[in-house]
């Protein structure tokens, strides 16, 4: 394989300066994607720069009842953390489904944003792909699609993202906080990954150069009733097929605050803003759920062999929905 | 959470459970596998395989590589030497895939184009990525379904029987009252042993040494001798431990690459396959499709059976996946007609994988059987019974032993069948239909020419030479077994030498005839060697030597139907909302012969059960039309059962004497895997009642199935 240069970074300032501006360098968190990456050669980075070491490895709570955690917390902690399982079961969950234990023990929080679609095109080196090689076309669009995606993609590129994490902080309005040589920033996660357009190379809206730093949750008391389920073609080890983070306060059968997300449907996590305002105000049945689902799904474009998900993602809407309807109801 | 039980026998070092002799080795790490054998001087080889489905190679432009650090050489068509690829070797004709280098043509995807030799591995690597390589494609043609026109009958061969055929096939079929007519496919799976190919090649004193990981050394030594064009004595091929093969491990582009850059170089060569050439470098289980035509009486009793399966093969070498063949075992009737049909296409040629034929056959067929079940609205286990054969069906041969039906009984008791509701969809706990099926097994008892000789040495323990391949079945602490049992002394007086081909020729580990086949050698020898030892007498300093040969016992047997057996069942559950579909326990009951040691047999049952689960809920490789290679060909893309999926197995046998037989033994590596994945098919169908003929049953077939069958049964007024 290609020789590359290996750093290790102490400090957030010293590892952006390592960094520099060099397009081919990378950050090394966990590595579980990267590492794999550069043995099917999609990645052929010059340098890495390994931030475990940086002092981002905290929990933390925000005033008036956020959370707060650093990009190097690993996957297995922020899942294990009490206050995390407690404000925030689905974000707990969500860790939980992905990869397996070992992958979680390495993964870390910056890492599991910056993870790369599993799309077969993208990680064969000998295959077209618009992403990998910007240009050189879709071969998914009438090839294998069967789990790609049916919100937002476009003929440029239909790949989904992998995350499970970052659905659930999709349906909280995580912020995701950076640094830069020109100091830091932030981002919310409704803009940190732009629209696919003709442009899915530009996967982030993150500044060159930029360190993911931490991932706060702004405190939103509907959290603590959450949920995430994961839909995989075996029981451990797969990317989802569909997911949802889900979180439901019903008072008087009266819905009075929804949030959700849906996973392996497009090429970010996918906020269902349509679907929250209809059952906002109204009734938390199963009828007002599936109507909702129906209106955020009016927009899905299904290929040949990925249509199920649109029934899938509907049944998993009002599924979840019930479940949380009725636990609340307890 | 994997439990068994049963009792193992009271007497002799067979059927009482031991671990592994080289067990510790492996748990510790000191046993060396092929890859990681040490050598003064060694070089690295990586093979470079060709991104175009089909074509001409137009240029290797080896010069910029050669550049690079540390490459030490460059081989391609251009400049390779000669292999000779003209010869009939065990299996017949060499798969054309180890002539390397020998001429310009692309017949598929992956087909390798050239070797880059380097001091390191990754200088090799980076190399061999960086080598440019030009071709004149030409349109390929990888689709693969049962209506292709080009599809052929292939002729016959030693291992496969293309057709077989009695009776009025459609005479029978319109007098029956009732019939099953339908279709059924399986997609192409791949073998891929947890340790992947890998070989060292050098030259030693004047003698060809090998170290490899592989199915048989003397098949291989022997292969490779014709290859290169050596004299047999020449070639010495060990395989000390083998990381599982399952099929794949016979001659493979990788001991042809070391043995060539050995011989150029006259320096140790190693070449490793990765995870994603080994794809398309070894073999795989060819997709299949299957019409299956059952005719029967009100009361099941068959009158029409057709059993008719396509496969796949490539262009430049015919391998039948001989799913049709299950029905020549299973069952008769008044007419009966199997048939094999391949088409050739520009893909990699497929190759011997766990119960080739049996695994995908017994989907189609023990799923059609369940169908006819519950047509003629009875048990699917009492539709086995009344259909159960005297003799051979095709054969009109007598079985050497039968215990199919005590398989069926004693899994039935165990699982509890009895109270099993027949009809389907009935059974839910909250978002979850439960159901239950079973399908029947069978794989033959084969068995092939060995030699082993057994040493009394004069310090009063026994050495056994056996060229045994041990692929992780155990077959290395079952010689210790049976030489104990034949030389009636405790095993740990017994020390066995295995997987070098410098100890003569024997059977390899292939179609479950190992440990039948060795087995009878080392007892031969064995009895020769109590012969010869004189109560009382001495032993000199060299040992007293005594040699088996079976090939004459062996070509005395009379004919039979020999086969083992076995019942499998499965519980389901089925996720409504979701379509995914989760095993909840497997049961495997079996008529396999003499079980040499009940630990390592439950071993290769449950790890052949597991298979059964991945082939039916995970298992597919993608081919991609428009590049004609795979999409996702790595452990990560192509799913197979994790340990979250497997929560209860057991495995466990009935007695299977087999009169008149002189070893016993059956074999049991393939058996595990037969049957499995119509079981749990059958499962679904009981949980949900829908029929899922199509494999593996993917969630997003579940919810598209259900769809469906919403819409029939509402007139199809509703859309999904």
């Amino acid at each position: 394989m290609r020789e590359f240069g290996y750093e290790r970074a102490f400090d957030v300032s010293g590892a952006v300066a390592l960094l520099g501006s060099d397009p081919e360098a990378r950050f090394l968190g966990g590595g579980t994607n990267l590492v794999d990456l550069m043995k099917a050669g999609v990645e052929r980075p010059a340098l890495l720069v390994d931030v475990r070491d940086l002092p981002l490895g905290g929990v933390e709570f925000t005033d008036g009842g956020g959370l707060r955690f650093g990009a190097t917390v690993t996957n297995s902690d922020l899942a294990a953390h009490p206050e995390v399982r407690r404000r925030c079961p689905a974000l707990a969950q969500s860790l939980l489904a992905g990869a397996s234990g070992q992958l979680r023990n390495m993964a870390t929080v910056g890492g599991n944003l910056l993870q790369r679609t599993r799309c077969g095109y993208f990680t064969d080196i000998n295959k077209p792909c618009n992403k990998r090689s910007p240009g050189s076309g879709c071969p998914a669009v009438e090839g294998e699609h069967h789990n790609h995606a049916i919100l937002g993609a476009s003929a440029h590129c239909i790949a989904t993202h992998p995350s499970d994490m970052a659905v659930a902080l999709a349906a909280f309005d995580a912020v995701i906080s950076y640094e830069t040589a020109d100091g830091p920033g932030e981002l919310p996660i409704s803009e940190f990954y732009p629209p696919v357009g003709d442009t899915p190379h530009i996967e982030t809206a993150l500044p060159p150069g930029a360190l993911i730093t931490a991932v706060t949750l702004p405190p939103s008391p509907v959290t603590a009733h959450s949920r995430y389920r994961k839909v995989r073609e075996r029981a451990s080890y797969a990317f989802a097929i569909g997911s949802i983070a889900a979180a439901l306060d019903v008072r008087d059968g009266v819905v009075r605050e929804v949030r959700l997300a849906l996973g392996a449907v497009a090429s970010r996590p996918w906020r269902a803003r349509t679907a929250e305002r209809v059952l906002i105000g109204g009734p938390a049945s199963a009828e007002a759920f599936a109507a909702a689902a129906d209106a955020e799904l009016a927009a899905a474009e299904p290929l040949a062999e990925n249509g199920y998900k649109v029934t899938l993602m509907r049944n998993l809407v009002v599924a979840v929905l019930t479940e949380l309807t009725e636990e609340g109801s307890r | 959470m994997t439990t068994t039980t049963g009792v193992a026998a009271a007497t002799g070092a067979v059927g009482s459970a031991h671990t592994r002799v080289e067990g510790r080795d492996k748990v510790t790490g000191a046993a060396r596998y092929s890859g990681e054998v040490p050598f003064a001087g060694l070089t690295h080889g990586w093979l470079v395989l060709s991104t175009v489905a089909r074509g001409r190679i137009l240029s290797v432009e080896a010069g910029p590589v050669l550049a690079m650090p540390g490459v030490l050489t460059v081989l391609h068509h251009g400049n390779a030497p000669h292999v000779e690829t003209d010869y009939l070797g065990m299996l017949g004709r060499p798969n054309p895939i180890v002539g390397l280098f020998q001429h310009d043509r692309v017949p598929f995807a992956g087909w390798p184009v050239a070797l880059v030799v380097a001091e390191t591995s990754e200088q090799a690597r980076e190399a061999a990525e960086a080598l440019v390589v030009q071709y004149d494609g030409e349109p390929h043609d990888v689709a693969f379904h049962s209506g292709r026109s080009d599809a052929y009958t292939p002729q016959d061969t030693p291992m496969v029987r293309a057709e077989t055929e009695k009776g009025n096939l459609e005479a029978q079929l319109g007098s029956s009252a009732v019939v099953v007519d339908a279709e059924y496919t399986t997609p192409e799976e791949h073998h891929n042993p947890l340790e992947p190919h890998a070989a060292t090649a050098r030259w030693d004193g004047g003698r060809l040494d090998v170290i490899d990981s592989n199915q048989g050394s003397s098949w291989v030594a022997s292969e490779l001798a014709q290859l290169f064009s050596l004299a047999p004595a020449s070639v010495r091929v060990r395989s000390e431990h083998v990381g599982g093969a399952f099929g794949s491990k016979g001659l493979s582009p990788h001991q042809v690459a070391a043995v060539m850059a050995t011989t150029v170089l006259r320096r140790p060569v190693r070449v490793v396959l990765t995870r994603r050439q080994m794809f398309s470098l070894i073999g795989y289980r060819s997709p299949t499709a299957q019409r299956i035509r059952l005719g029967a009486d009100a009361d099941g009793r068959l009158r029409a059976f057709d059993h008719q399966a396509h496969s796949l093969t490539s262009s430049v070498h015919e391998f039948v996946e001989s799913s049709a063949v299950l029905g020549r075992v299973m069952y008769d009737a008044d007419a009966h007609h199997t048939l094999h049909r391949i088409v050739r296409l520009d893909v990699p040629t497929p190759t011997w994988m766990r119960a080739p034929g049996e695994a995908p056959g017994s989907f189609a067929l023990e799923s059609a059987l369940d169908e006819l079940a519950e047509k003629c609205g009875i048990d699917p286990i009492a539709l086995r019974v009344r259909n159960e054969p005297e003799t051979g069906p095709v054969s009109g041969l007598p079985f050497s032993s039968r215990n199919l039906l005590a398989c069926f009984e004693e899994g039935a008791r165990r699982f509890g069948w009895a109270d099993r509701d027949p009809r389907p969809g009935l059974r839910r706990e909250g978002r979850w239909l439960l159901g239950t099926g079973t399908a029947a097994a069978t794989y033959p008892s084969g068995v092939g020419p060995s030699t082993a000789a057994v040493t009394a040495e004069a310090d009063g323990t026994f050495t056994v030479r056996i060229n045994a391949a041990d692929i992780g079945t155990g077959a290395r602490t079952a010689m210790v077994l049976v030489a104990a049992d034949a030389l009636e002394v405790g095993p740990d007086r017994v020390r066995v030498r295995i997987a070098d081909s410098d100890l003569g020729p024997a059977m390899i580990a292939g179609g479950s005839t190992g440990t039948r086949s060795w087995a009878w050698a080392v007892t031969l020898a064995a009895k020769e060697l109590r012969e010869r030892l004189s109560p009382g007498g001495g032993i000199p300093p060299e040992g007293i030597t005594a040699r088996s040969n079976t090939a004459g016992a062996i070509g005395a047997l009379t004919e039979q139907e020999r086969h083992s057996f076995g019942a499998q069942f499965a519980e389901v559950a089925v996720d409504v909302d979701t379509g995914e579909v989760r095993v909840r326990r497997l049961l495997g009951i079996y008529a396999a012969g003499t079980i040499v040691n009940p630990l390592t047999a439950r071993s290769q049952f449950i790890g052949g059960m597991t298979w059964g689960l991945s082939m039916a809920l995970h298992e597919e490789a993608i081919r991609d039309l428009a590049s004609g290679g795979h999409v996702g060909a790595d452990l990560a893309g192509y799913h197979f059962a994790s340990n979250a999926d497997v929560p209860l197995i057991e495995a466990d046998w009935v007695e299977d004497p087999v009169p008149g037989d002189p070893v016993g033994i059956k074999g049991i590596g393939e058996i595990g895997i037969v049957g499995v994945a119509a079981a749990i098919a059958n499962a679904v169908w009981h949980a949900t009642g829908v029929r899922h003929r199509e494999l593996p049953i993917r969630p997003d077939r579940v919810l598209r199935a259900a769809d469906e069958a919403r819409r029939r049964a509402t007139g199809g007024a509703r859309s999904a």
